[in-house]
């Protein structure tokens, strides 16, 4: 039974996307939690795009998620700008100029260097903001973000209820899950799968791995980009731990929770992770403890996460 | 901004080589772990934090410095032992980013098992009475116990060179760092030598908090910016190499105190700036071979 939803959900991963979160709202406690899903769920999918694809663990998805929130948060507290449209571009093109940046440098070392230079990156891009107060509030936070309607050709729609901003971050998200399908699916989509698998072995097959690499990591770096946006809209404040290494390991456990390297797990890791933080705060405030013997136990005993497990058992590779 | 004593620049060139010496100890461990068994350890940072923990609940004891500097570093010591043995080994021959997730998900538990033991507020040490006070160098007067900070740090550097170099121990470890398959093929077992890199490597992590603990205060986070500066110390200096550690570690300490005295909003920066720069130069560090270990 669930063998054959999960395969269903394979073969349709973009109408199945639309249709769970379309009722996902109605599920859970209270809405802002629905909304939370899916914007650090999208994080995560940009995360995922990096180390469940491609094989390269980034400890520092804190910069771009940052840079987008701070894009976005001083197109509109600062600089202005009449469109909602403008601003969450001003995100996503931040978090991919500086995916690019860090990407060129870190891109330099493998493996555990390469993890360990990402989160020297993000720290950096953290003190920065930090110091940048004029710009970015510094450690108060940027503050006075309007959300400004969303204008379409001959249609305004405002985001004030919660449910109007769900639904708008439904659609954002689901272009980004149907952009993210369609990576996967290309040649290039094949050619990350090939150097996650095996590096050496593609650059033998005449692949630039490096100029690949940094495609897919400036690709992850705007998935991440376009989440941090859409957050800074929706607690219309940037605070300066948006860019602090603990959102960076939020995304990596998530993303393990989930189950790295399938295409749903980013948003199954986001929902356990959240929902399960929401219910533990009524009962205890050591969080961190909880949710890191969690990640122990997974990372030692359920590598493929929550949605890789039902998928493939624990054995085969998984497909959805 | 410029105009300024050539004796307070003195003291803050000294104290960048305290702060050096601290990032040595630490980055030593790290690099000591990656050569050994390419195990980059995340919580390297909370057994920094725990050594200093551990060192205010000895003094509390026993009300004995000496004591305490030894008996700290030991305890850290100790439980490098378990993360090893319990933790780390079933990860062993898995991808190389497991034992990092892991000691991530380690270093969470830790910070926070902290805070519940000890609380969210931060503590300090009190230097013992022999070390306090400053000592007058003439062109310029300096804090004791920092003198001492220096002087334990080339001891224990010393040791570990001699211990390396010298024995038969030392022989197998830098041995298996450079062939592992090789040292295994000869019938010995590396197992074993692997647990006792990953204690010396976290007692000198610990070392480095409990002496740190009397000059900068003790708080559960302290370890966390700790890990990612020895990082880089490790990646300027060249991984596996003992003395790049060294070097690295004394340049990183000296530009951290140079600029805070030059321009302080830029300490923070510069670390990370020096680390573009030698990468974009010298992408496998200073004293790094190139593809070693990757």
């Amino acid at each position: 039974m669930i063998r054959r939803a999960g395969d269903w959900i394979g073969r349709h991963p973009v109408l199945a996307f639309f249709i769970v979160f379309a009722i996902f709202p109605f599920v859970v406690p209270y809405k802002a939690l629905a909304t939370q899903v899916l914007i650090y769920g999208l994080l995560a999918l940009g995360f995922n795009l990096l180390y469940g694809y491609t094989g390269l663990l980034s400890f520092g998805h804190a910069a771009y998620w940052g840079l987008g929130a701070y894009g976005t948060g001083i197109a509109l507290a600062k600089l202005k700008v009449s469109s909602l449209w403008l601003a969450l571009g001003a995100g996503v093109g931040l978090a991919l100029l500086g995916g690019a940046f860090v990407g060129f440098f870190a891109l330099r070392r493998r493996g555990i260097y390469f993890s360990m230079l990402t989160l020297a990156f993000a720290q950096l891009f953290y003190f920065v903001a930090f110091h940048l107060a004029d710009w970015t509030g510094g450690d108060d936070g940027l503050r006075g973000i309007t959300v400004l309607p969303v204008r379409l050709p001959g249609y305004t729609l405002s985001l004030d209820s919660p449910l109007a901003f769900y639904y708008f971050a439904l659609v954002l998200v689901g272009l980004a899950v149907f952009g993210l399908q369609r990576i996967l699916n290309s040649p290039f989509g094949a050619v990350l799968q090939a150097i996650r698998e095996n590096t050496d072995r593609a650059v033998a097959c005449g692949y630039d791995v490096t100029k690949v690499k940094l495609l897919s990591f400036v690709f992850s770096a705007m998935f991440a980009g376009l989440a941090g946006a859409l957050d800074a809209l929706r607690l219309t404040v940037v605070p300066v731990e948006s860019l602090y290494w603990t959102t960076s390991g939020q995304v990596v456990i998530m993303t393990l929770l989930g189950g790295a390297g399938t295409f749903f797990g980013p948003f199954v890791g986001a929902a356990t992770w959240l929902l399960l933080e929401d219910r533990m705060a009524i009962v205890t405030e050591s969080w961190p403890l909880i949710i890191g013997a969690i990640f122990m136990i997974f990372v030692l005993f359920l590598p493929r996460g929550i949605w890789g497990t039902v998928l493939g058992g624990f054995h085969g590779r998984q497909s959805a | 901004m410029f105009d300024i004593s050539a004796s307070a620049l003195a003291a803050q060139v000294f104290t960048g080589l305290v702060l050096g010496g601290i990032f040595v100890l630490l980055a030593i461990g790290l690099s000591l772990i990656f050569g050994l068994m390419t195990v980059v350890n995340f919580a390297h940072g909370s057994l920094y934090m725990l050594g200093a923990y551990f060192g205010v609940f000895l003094l509390g004891l026993t009300k004995n410095f000496w004591v305490s500097l030894v008996a700290a570093p030991l305890m850290v010591f100790v439980l490098g032992l378990v993360i090893e043995r319990v933790l780390v080994r079933p990860l062993y021959g898995r991808s190389i980013d497991d034992p990092l997730l892991l000691t991530f998900g380690l270093s969470l538990v830790v910070v926070e098992a902290v805070r519940i033991v000890w609380g969210k507020i931060g503590l300090t040490i009190d230097p013992p009475r022999a070390l306090s006070g400053a000592l007058d160098l003439g062109f310029m007067t300096f804090p004791l116990y920092r003198f001492f900070v220096i002087a334990v740090t080339v001891l224990v550097l010393v040791g570990l060179w001699l211990f390396l170099e010298r024995t038969n121990v030392g022989l197998i470890i830098r041995a298996g760092s450079r062939d592992p398959l090789m040292v295994r093929a000869l019938g010995l077992d590396l197992g074993r030598v692997w647990l006792l890199v990953f204690g010396i490597g976290a007692g000198l992590a610990g070392l480095a908090g409990i002496l740190a603990g009397p000059m900068r205060p003790v708080y559960p986070e302290m370890g966390i910016t700790m890990v990612i500066e020895s990082f880089v110390v490790v990646v300027v200096g060249g991984m596996g190499s003992l003395l790049g550690a060294v070097v690295a570690g004394i340049i990183i300490g000296e530009v951290v105190s140079l600029t805070t005295f030059f321009a302080p909003k830029l300490s923070e920066i510069m670390v990370f700036v020096v680390m573009a720069l030698v990468l974009l130069v010298r992408p496998s560090g200073l004293f790094g071979e190139a593809g070693l270990l990757e």
